[in-house]
């Protein structure tokens, strides 16, 4: 089937409705719009110019993403678009929206527990460690098992009332 | 002397270099930890330290402006044209060995990034905001591990303690300043790294003596890597590391 040609030019609205749609590569259950990947959305006379930004320097997603965002765009019939990398400001998990939230704890995943404009790292290495709620149980009782997870972005929990082991999205 | 633009490639060739043969240090753990949760950990430490090496070595090859890029600068230099400290081609030894690099590379990077946070060059303070979350939780990492390991087992702590012990000698090199870094000190582009040392010596000390374990004296440093004179070990680590574009010139995925 042919791909239907856009006569007239989507809202930016709209096309920040469609990059909704489309999920993270490594945590499918939310979408690159939840994870605030996408940073800006502007058309440049008739190219849409859509901005994105590393969660990690090495993060392996990221040009899976601009591959997924540009299929995304080109399948809603957008076909002059560019996909710019934004390192500044550096992404932070705070742009996490409250509907990402939920789906990751939904999913399995224990959200990030503070603002990520918290206490400066010499101080962090001296105080206790933050309490990280079981995603599934609830439960307050869980330790950390390791800084980092089965991606850069998330630190892997057990807990000691279900017993499950769980990640965490990490602060930063 | 040395004009601006020259010293700058210099500089971001460390600052990449450094990212670069840690992150190949690290990944070497990759399939060979002592756990899966460690496994893991290593290899994402390397992978950030490969993210920032991009960074770091495409911005060197713009300033430089000869058309090599993050890929030509990291496969196609020899061993002498490397500028990394030599503390980050360590060998990773044991577990403790690699851990206490670790927390003494970490610690350094930590505070310098956060100086160059604040460079003149709003490039290299994009690239060093970026870094720095990262690092932290690197710092973080490590030094729990210092703690662990030093104040576990005897024979955890008898291994912590050698490693502190054998790579103390090249901490030196990390608060040196030469020529170099007195450029990107006059043109409000780097820190003077000499004052770094006493916040990276009392996170030492505080942490030596949390874990039990005894901090070395300063002694005699070795020296050379910021200048392209390095171990035998670099070679081995490029040989690895490079192989295959020297093997097979221009080879793409």
């Amino acid at each position: 089937m042919p791909m239907t040609t856009v006569t007239t030019r989507p809202s930016l609205d709209e096309i920040r409705g469609w990059l909704g749609d489309v999920p993270d590569p490594e945590v499918p259950a939310v979408s690159v719009m939840d994870l605030g990947i996408v940073r800006d959305v502007q058309w440049s006379g008739d190219e849409l110019v859509v901005a994105i930004t590393p969660t990690y320097s090495g993060c392996p997603a990221t040009s899976v993403i601009a591959f997924d965002i540009e299929t995304a765009l080109r399948q809603r019939g957008i076909e002059n678009l560019r996909i710019e990398r934004r390192l500044s400001p550096p992404w932070t998990t705070d742009w996490v929206t409250e509907e990402g939230k939920r789906r990751l704890e939904a999913y399995g995943i224990a959200p990030p527990a503070e603002e990520a404009g918290g206490p400066s790292p010499f101080e962090r290495l001296l105080r206790k460690p933050l309490v990280i709620a079981c995603p599934r149980c609830k439960s307050e009782n869980t330790r950390r098992i390791s800084e980092f997870g089965s991606t850069p972005c998330k630190a892997q929990y057990q807990c000691h009332d279900c017993l499950e082991p769980f990640d965490y999205f990490k602060c930063i | 002397m040395m004009s601006d633009q020259a010293a700058l490639f210099e500089y971001l060739l460390r600052l990449g270099d450094n990212a670069l043969i840690l992150g190949h240090r690290l990944s070497e753990w990759c399939g060979h930890s002592p756990a899966l949760e460690e496994d893991l950990a290593l290899s994402n430490v390397a992978l950030d330290l490969i993210g920032q090496t991009q960074l770091w070595l495409n911005l060197a090859g713009d300033v430089e402006g000869r058309g090599r890029d993050a890929d030509k600068l990291a496969y196609l230099r020899d061993a002498r044209d490397f500028r990394n400290v030599l503390l980050v081609e360590q060998p990773n030894g044991d577990f403790a060995a690699t851990m206490a690099r670790q927390f003494y590379f970490d610690a350094w990077h930590y505070l310098l990034l956060r100086e160059l946070t604040g460079s003149k060059d709003s490039r290299i303070a994009e690239i060093a905001a970026k870094g720095l979350k990262e690092v932290t939780y690197h710092l973080e990492r490590s030094r729990e591990w210092v703690l662990r390991l030093g104040d576990g087992t005897e024979e955890s702590h008898e291994r912590m303690q050698t490693a502190l012990d054998d790579l103390w000698m090249y901490t030196g090199e990390l608060f040196e300043t030469d020529e170099v870094d007195q450029a990107m000190i006059r043109s409000g582009m780097g820190p003077d790294l000499s004052t770094l040392h006493e916040p990276w010596l009392g996170l030492m000390h505080a942490t030596a003596e949390e874990a039990t374990l005894t901090l070395p004296q300063p002694g005699w440093a070795q020296r050379g890597g910021k200048r392209g004179m390095h171990s035998e070990h670099l070679g081995y680590i490029l040989a690895d590391l490079q192989f295959l574009q020297r093997a097979y010139p221009n080879a793409t995925w």
